[in-house]
């Protein structure tokens, strides 16, 4: 196992570890305020140390993790659960509904994503839904394209000629041999999107777009933290190496699964 | 040639229609009455009519939708509700800010990416390679609003070298205002310049094994003429479509940095104009900026044209 892979399969356990078992325990209650205790620097009882409402912020970290994960882990829901149906569509049939499905790809794309999740959050209202909203319509021209190409490329191989002489229909090939043949690329894909979902999350509740208090959330932490910076740095640095830390974990894990999963790229550097 | 320039207009106009009827449609579907939306819970219904006679909302949507388009055409794009001035003149003062942000981000990124990719690419698998690699890694997994938080930490409070936020002015000179957007745009740019770089570094690899490659070695040119004269060229359409879409990106993070610094750009504008809930603004605003967008892909697809000759002669 490379050294990469393995520190990115590390990065992502334990934010994943982190947001499970905040789901049942956290060292103090996330929603518990104690003025008397703010701004505190790491120490044996606050490890990460204390915000300006005194709550502790490793308690913060590991319940944010769950609205991160959980806001990045749902687009990337969407994007595949439509993208990749389209995508296998526009593969199966050509002509028209292939144009067609591309070319709103190209319009999804024209729109800068930040500026979409305004726009839903300026009409609709922010909160965490609308971000996985916002997040998740980009996902989807995202795997509809690799989706395509993937299957595109595996049409005019033998074994689906094969399929067609048996009698399947392009759905029923689709499904049972285009899909499993094409489900490396859309793991790699799926962890590249997470990451990138992780990102715009943070990016969305850092300036109040995302999830709204008090759930917690790793960008209004940021956020919050943001006037106390000459004051107490540790509270704008620790959650944000809790991004970078989750981040550069799926991408390395991302580019190590891509290596593994493609035979092509088997003893290569 | 000319086909291929049609096919690009064509696909331009196109994407600007239905961009401006999607922008329509999301505003049109606000809950409730746009007039009571924007006054709030306590207005008057005499206030509320008011509103709606001066927004023309009493005509259909489709005239309304035309009504704004041949309005947003001519430049005028409708009456601001909060700030009480033309939209086109808001516009204008915070894309002063704006758009200069953006232009020297991605004038960094160039600077940074290149260097940081040729080098790589020359060096592969070399220590300069894994260093290059190893940071732009750690670049791309940086959020740029927490980035530039360690900007202000390092150079504005403890160095004191940049101001940590605000914006002097242009009336002030174009130093003062250039310093003050120097941690923003450095801040957009780092992350952008890591993608930039990988891309690049990917991109001359490939080129590097080709053939001609291999003839302009043997005839006697160093590594980095070789690079610089025959690989960059050919390495400049994937280089060119990421950077098309970085500025996409370097305008939407624009709106986020501008809140941490501070800035009076057009992100500011809109998120005051959403707490205010001012949905004219809003809705020019981002159809300016789906606008700006849709024209820089329109522009690099020009490009294509100028970097690589073959596809002047294709249709």
């Amino acid at each position: 196992m490379r050294l990469s892979f393995a520190l990115g399969l590390a990065l992502t356990l334990t934010a994943l570890t982190a947001a499970l078992v905040s789901l049942f325990w956290t060292p103090y209650d996330v929603a518990a305020l104690s003025i008397a205790d703010k701004l505190q620097p790491p120490s044996p009882a606050h490890w990460l140390g204390t915000d300006h409402f005194g709550r502790d912020i490793g308690s913060m970290l590991m319940a944010g993790a769950r609205t991160s994960i959980a806001v990045a882990l749902v687009a990337v829901g969407i994007g595949m659960g439509i993208g990749v149906p389209l995508g296998l569509l526009a593969a199966a049939n050509g002509g028209l509904v292939d144009e067609f499905v591309m070319r709103g790809n190209d319009l999804i794309f024209a729109f800068p994503s930040l500026v979409i999740a305004i726009l839903i959050t300026a009409v609709f209202g922010p909160s965490a839904v609308n971000a996985i909203i916002a997040i998740g319509i980009f996902n989807i021209p995202v795997f509809a394209r690799v989706t395509r190409g993937g299957a595109l490329g595996l049409w005019p191989l033998d074994f689906i000629r094969a399929a067609e002489v048996i009698g399947k229909g392009p759905a029923r090939i689709s499904l049972e041999h285009i899909l499993p043949n094409i489900a490396n690329l859309l793991i790699v894909q799926g962890t590249i999107q997470f990451s990138l979902g992780i990102l715009a999350e943070a990016g969305l509740s850092y300036v109040g777009l995302g999830a709204q208090p008090p759930t917690p959330s790793w960008g209004r932490m940021l956020a919050e933290a943001q006037t106390m910076v000459a004051l107490a740095p540790h509270v704008a640095i620790v959650p944000g190496l809790a991004i970078v830390g989750t981040v550069l974990g799926l991408n390395l894990l991302g580019d190590g699964l891509r290596d593994r999963l493609d035979p092509r790229l088997r003893g290569r550097a | 040639m000319q086909r291929y320039l049609l096919k690009r207009l064509v696909s331009l106009a196109t994407s600007l229609l239905v961009a401006s009827l999607v922008i329509f449609a999301v505003i049109e579907i606000v809950p409730g009455d746009p007039a009571s939306y924007m006054l709030g819970l306590n207005a008057a219904p005499e206030t509320v009519t008011a509103l709606r006679d001066q927004l023309g909302l009493n005509a259909s949507a489709p005239v309304r939708y035309l009504g704004w388009i041949t309005g947003l055409a001519q430049g005028d794009f409708g009456l601001s509700y909060t700030y009480k001035v033309p939209v086109s003149q808001l516009v204008s003062q915070r894309l002063a800010v704006s758009l200069p942000l953006a232009l020297y981000a991605l004038a960094l990124t160039t600077i940074i990416a290149f260097p940081a990719g040729m080098i790589a690419a020359a060096r592969r698998g070399k220590l300069a390679d894994g260093a290059v690699m190893g940071v732009t890694q750690l670049g791309i997994a940086l959020p740029n609003f927490w980035f530039a938080m360690l900007l202000v930490l390092a150079f504005a409070l403890h160095w004191q070298v940049f101001p940590a936020g605000g914006f002097p002015g242009w009336d002030q000179g174009v130093g003062p205002g250039l310093k003050a957007l120097t941690l923003p745009a450095f801040a957009l740019a780092l992350p952008q310049a890591a993608i930039l770089a990988r891309v690049l570094r990917s991109a001359l690899i490939e080129t590097l094994g080709q053939d001609y490659i291999r003839t302009a070695r043997a005839k006697g040119l160093s590594e980095g003429q070789t690079i610089l004269r025959h690989a960059l060229r050919n390495a400049m359409i994937p280089v060119m479509t990421i950077l098309g879409m970085q500025f996409s990106f370097l305008i939407a993070g624009a709106i986020i940095i501008e809140n941490v610094f501070y800035l009076p750009g057009l992100g500011r504008l809109i998120f005051q104009a959403i707490t205010q809930r001012d949905l004219i603004v809003v809705e020019s605003v981002v159809m300016i900026l789906v606008f700006a967008v849709i024209l820089v892909t329109f522009l690099v697809d020009l490009a294509y044209v100028v970097i690589d000759p073959r596809l002047r002669t294709k249709g």
